[in-house]
């Protein structure tokens, strides 16, 4: 079989990652404790709050803390593959009858478990402490979560796959990634930006992840969304065939 | 029988660098074949191109009687390979990592715990590969090279960096590989692991191969010089040395001789001559030649330059 082996690496990465000092209390507790706290900090300045205001509370702060936890997921998948090139560990692994999609498939399912841990959390916890009220369709949100981290994550393959250390890893990664939710779309429409940072905005592939996270939260129908899936799909399919191209094993 | 390893003039450059050329040897079913010469004179470069790692840029390698770049996932069925330098996963548990490498192989295997216990790492079982010693490392490394019960291992520099007494554990260690019957391919820049381990060497040095036997062989053939050094008052005594045959040189400091000649027959002859003549001596020993000499020789400068 293609992915020998694929479910015990899995089960191994995740151990270790939570292994990792911070592993589980940084990923997964960290981001719910801001969410929930900015709410909160947000929701009490302004009681009964300006539209823009409660819309931000409401929808942009759940869909930007999304985002942000899928970043920091991509973020360290970076991390880790050029931790693993640079020590050897790839190497090691290659020189086994395990292919090398079997470990970025590993290393991509540890990352959305963890994603999904957060989210399922951060709504638990929200439903409880969040200032607004919590009704999320989550079989469609979970979906649209799935969609959009996929597409980032390709993008951190090709990142991973050109970094040439992984003390570079991190920092370009962020450089890349976090420029990205400005223009997306969060804190301001796209169509409100000026209209050079509008082309770059469209070029932007968590643009379309935001418009469709937003959508979805808000309870807007998947066909309204099908240009966003269609822009993913192309990012990922397009990174993803990149990244095999240039990756480098050691 | 056909070699387990057929290697015909392998040609592999990086840019301008030409790292091994005109390389070609063959390694026989059964047999401890080590790669000797000094860093950065093509092994590990060679090693990967056998082992499906790299691909030559021209030449021909069989192993196992398939091509390791056509037919790499079939030949790691087959082989276990030790890296130089390589790493896990720093919190990975001992038992998880042999664990992790059975499950990544199609056919029969050995037992993962049976295999720690007779490398000596049972103990360790449970501790993550980050707190192990450098000796607990590569006994680790070697357990996951034997892991698929391999017919062909490759053992990269293997002790580099360990102690003495590591080093000896693990040379134990490698030719109980080799008495299950499997065949063990490695380098190394020691010559005293060469000399002590492998049925035969292969000299190589800026990427070419210099001459393949075994040690002794080699040594015979490139240093067929011998020195006995002894100490004796008798004042006949260099005269008589100087008629053993094959003595090219007899020096006196004090009462210390140093006689210099070829053959194997040296020694004995020198013996002969002593209880002939019933020369007293109060110290006695030989200067042989070793891997080291032969490389000096060969290469005009030390392996350790």
């Amino acid at each position: 079989m293609m992915l020998r082996g694929l479910w015990k690496l899995t089960w191994i990465e995740l151990k270790i990652f939570l292994r990792e000092p911070l592993g589980a209390f940084g990923t997964i507790a960290i981001p719910v404790l801001v969410f929930v706290v900015t709410g909160r900090i947000v929701g009490h300045r302004e009681p009964s709050a300006s539209l823009a205001a409660s819309n931000f509370i409401s929808v942009g702060l759940p869909v930007l803390a999304s985002v942000l936890i899928t970043i920091s997921a991509v973020l360290s998948l970076v991390t880790i593959i050029s931790i693993y090139r640079e020590g050897g560990i790839l190497k090691r692994l290659r020189a086994t009858p395990l292919r090398p999609q079997t470990i970025l498939t590993a290393h991509v399912v540890v990352k959305l478990l963890l994603t999904a841990a957060t989210l399922v959390l951060m709504v638990l916890v929200g439903k409880r402490y969040y200032p607004v009220g919590i009704h999320v369709p989550l079989f469609g949100f979970t979906l649209a979560l799935l969609i959009s981290t996929c597409s980032i994550l390709s993008m951190g393959f090709l990142i991973a796959s050109i970094v040439p250390t992984a003390r570079f890893a991190q920092p370009i990664g962020a450089v890349i990634l976090y420029p990205m939710i400005g223009i997306s779309g969060l804190f301001a429409p796209v169509a409100a930006l000026p209209p050079a940072l509008q082309v770059v905005a469209r070029v932007v592939p968590l643009t379309y992840a935001v418009s469709l996270l937003e959508g979805i939260w808000k309870g807007d129908a998947w066909s309204a969304h099908l240009g966003d899936v269609g822009a993913l799909a192309l990012v990922f399919i397009a990174c993803t065939a990149l990244s095999a191209k240039v990756f480098r094993w050691q | 029988m056909p070699p387990v390893i057929q290697v015909s003039a392998v040609r592999k450059t990086y840019g301008a660098t030409v790292a091994v050329d005109e390389v070609s040897f063959a390694v026989n079913e059964g047999e401890i074949f080590g790669l000797i010469g000094p860093n950065g004179a093509g092994k590990t470069t060679t090693m990967e191109c056998i082992e499906g790692l790299r691909t030559p840029d021209r030449g021909a390698i069989s192993v196992l009687g398939l091509n390791p770049f056509s037919d790499v996932y079939k030949l790691q069925e087959r082989i276990g390979i030790q890296l130089q330098e390589a790493q896990l996963q720093k919190r990975i548990k001992v038992w998880e990592a042999v664990d992790l490498w059975a499950s990544l192989y199609r056919k029969k295997r050995i037992d993962g715990e049976r295999l720690l216990e007779q490398l000596g790492l049972i103990d360790k079982r449970n501790a993550w590969f980050m707190n192990l010693s450098g000796g607990q490392k590569q006994r680790l490394f070697i357990a996951l090279a034997l892991i698929n019960d391999p017919e062909l291992v490759f053992l990269d520099e293997l002790t580099t960096g360990l102690d003495p007494q590591a080093r000896r554990a693990i040379w134990d260690l490698v030719r109980g590989i080799r008495s299950r019957g499997k065949t063990v391919f490695l380098t190394t820049h020691l010559m005293e692991e060469a000399e002590r381990l492998c049925d035969r060497v292969a000299i190589i040095e800026h990427g070419r191969i210099i001459d393949i036997d075994t040690p002794q062989s080699l040594v015979n053939r490139h240093c067929p010089e011998r020195t006995v050094v002894l100490a004796t008052d008798d004042g006949s005594a260099a005269e008589r040395f100087r008629t053993i045959p094959r003595v090219d040189a007899v020096t006196c400091s004090d009462s210390q001789f140093t006689i210099r000649g070829r053959g194997d027959d040296l020694v004995t002859e020198v013996i002969q001559c002593l209880s002939e003549n019933r020369i007293r001596v109060t110290d006695f020993r030989t200067i042989l030649p070793n891997l080291e000499d032969v490389f000096l020789k060969l290469t005009g400068h030390s392996i350790r330059d």
